[in-house]
């Protein structure tokens, strides 16, 4: 084990050199530059023995490693904002096919206007496409995540995307632990699957298929998605037995006396739990729920622990424009069929990459303590 | 949990700085975020860069609006951007520039530190005559104004993380360690 000073961009590229990926299809983009340039040098010097197929575009790059995987390789790809839209066709294809493809993306606003920093709106806008979604906090995480998202991928043959801040984690150089190569190979084996593209065996793949029997797959699609709610906190515990950390599909965090809990995911929530620390040392009765996985979603842990609370925050970091906060819109469905739920209260903040404070969530959570009522949305900072 | 702003121009190495100083403190088993200012940089204009210290992990994730100390790699920057935005009293103000702390004229409830990076960065060839690269020399003194790591793992981190001249960059951090004047 080593211990290195990494951009978050390097760290997908580690999570993707220690899973000993075999086929590499990327198209640069800002802010994902970085974890494709890695990725090449390390295939050009033979650290990596993966094949990197260089691309015209990304929809080039979803269709490169869908095919990758589709023959039995482990396939890895990343991008960013629009570079993921461009992709949204195939990301449907990955799912249909059960091909468990990992990629990483960083959070970027869309255009127009252009804009390079960070906000959720381009992968929470691939929330129906059937890919697991994990959100990550720190660079760390977004290592271990690409290792974890393999392991748990192959069992089920669902794709998983590893999501991180533009900037705030893309860019940002900090301490992260890289797990001894022989001890990732103990944790992740290698990818096999039955169902391959070979000559020599022929099948037939994605054919028409009538309505008789396009429903049972769907299901079938759905299924995998709710054994992974259990297989995610499984694998969680083993990774941890082996490497020291845990990741679950939650991260509560003094959130058992809370009164009022807010909900977040990825830096905004990591920000935010300084923001309770501080409001702790006051006596404030706050909480935190960060929300790692996003699909599948996790209905069961989020009722558990929203279900204690006076009140309730979301913080969104993106835009349904005509509906509010796409996370808020989750959780108010999570807590619907709960007789006694707490109001939810939905805030809009940090588009296109403005900045989160400390100071601005500790305001979220004084600005609750005097509403009795949830509220469908708040825009928080909005100049206009 | 010290908090650092670091002010260049783009092409003074300010954002390979601060990831020098990561890897260094790192090194030393300590927490550090250091990030860029997020934009576009262009040579020549100024930049920012941040970087966050801890003996435990670090949780805030935003830019550093109310920093414990700032690092000027450009002295022109003086008067034309709002450098001191925020800096706490008491906190360091360290300067590349030629001259004493006490000529700088900057308010008293600051302290000032001043290493003239540009004469050690030239010395040594680094960058070119006309933009030289100062950034090694100014994490040399900052090791010494504001010592959260070793001076050695400082050195060490520089000649394995430069992109070339490592020995050169060595012995300008060393040397700016050793010259940079302290008041107050």
């Amino acid at each position: 084990m080593k211990r290195m000073a990494i951009v978050g961009n390097h760290a997908l590229s580690y999570g993707a050199l220690l899973s000993r990926v075999q086929v590499i299809a990327a198209y640069p983009i800002t802010p994902q530059t970085q974890v494709v340039e890695l990725l090449s040098e390390m295939c050009a010097d033979g650290t990596l023995k993966a094949e990197f197929v260089k691309v015209e575009s990304e929809h080039s790059a979803m269709a490169a490693v869908m095919g990758a995987s589709a023959s039995g390789a482990r396939a890895f790809t990343a991008t960013s904002s629009q570079g993921l839209a461009l992709m949204h066709e195939v990301l449907h294809w990955v799912t249909g096919a059960r091909l468990p493809v990992v990629m990483g993306n960083i959070n970027r606003a869309f255009g127009p206007p252009w804009s390079i920093w960070t906000e959720q709106t381009d992968s929470l806008s691939q929330r129906d496409t059937g890919w697991m979604q994990i959100y990550a906090q720190d660079n760390q995480e977004v290592l271990d995540s690409v290792i974890l998202a393999y392991k748990v991928s192959e069992q089920l043959l669902l794709p998983t995307m590893v999501v991180l801040d533009a900037f705030f984690l893309s860019h940002t150089s900090e301490p992260v632990e890289i797990p001894d190569q022989e001890k990732v190979d103990e944790f992740l084996p290698p990818y096999e699957n039955k169902y391959i593209l070979n000559p020599d065996a022929p099948h037939a793949f994605g054919g028409l298929t009538n309505p008789e029997w396009y429903m049972e797959l769907r299901y079938k699609i759905h299924k995998a998605h709710e054994e992974a709610l259990d297989l995610i906190e499984k694998e969680g515990r083993e990774f941890e037995k082996m490497f020291g950390r845990y990741y679950g599909l939650v991260d509560p965090y003094k959130v058992d006396d809370a009164e009022t809990v807010l909900v977040a995911v990825s830096t905004a929530a990591s920000t935010a739990r300084h923001a309770v620390d501080l409001l702790r040392e006051k006596g404030k009765k706050v909480g935190l729920l960060r929300i790692r996985v996003f699909r599948p979603f996790p209905y069961a842990k989020i009722k558990e622990i929203l279900s204690n609370a006076r009140k309730v925050i979301v913080l969104d970091r993106n835009l349904s424009p005509g509906a509010g906060g796409i996370i808020a819109s989750e959780v108010r469905g999570a807590l619907a069929n709960l007789r006694n739920h707490p109001p939810v209260l939905s805030y809009i903040m940090g588009l296109g990459g403005r900045d989160i404070t400390t100071k601005h969530i500790m305001e979220l959570f004084e600005e609750a303590e005097k509403m009795e009522e949830g509220k469908d949305i708040i825009w928080k900072g909005v100049k206009l | 949990m010290i908090e650092i702003r670091f002010h260049g121009r783009g092409g003074q190495g300010t954002v390979v700085a601060s990831k020098i100083l990561a890897d260094a403190l790192t090194r030393d088993g300590k927490y550090i975020q250091a990030f860029p200012e997020f934009g576009v940089e262009r040579r020549g204009a100024p930049v920012a860069a941040f970087a966050r210290i801890s003996d435990t992990k670090i949780w805030p994730r935003h830019k550093i609006y109310e920093p414990d100390h700032i690092v000027i790699l450009d002295p022109t920057l003086i008067g034309a951007v709002p450098l001191l935005d925020g800096l706490k009293p008491g906190g360091w103000i360290l300067v590349n520039t030629k001259k004493k702390p006490s000529e700088l004229g900057f308010p008293e409830q600051y302290r000032v530190a001043t290493v003239d990076a540009t004469r050690i960065a030239l010395k040594y060839r680094l960058g070119s005559a006309a933009s030289p690269i100062v950034n090694t020399a100014m994490v040399g003194a900052f090791a010494r104004v504001i010592p959260v790591v070793k001076l050695e793992t400082l050195l060490d981190a520089i000649e394995e993380g430069v992109p070339i001249k490592p020995k050169e960059n060595r012995a300008a951090a060393q040397e700016a360690y050793n010259s940079v004047i302290m008041e107050g």
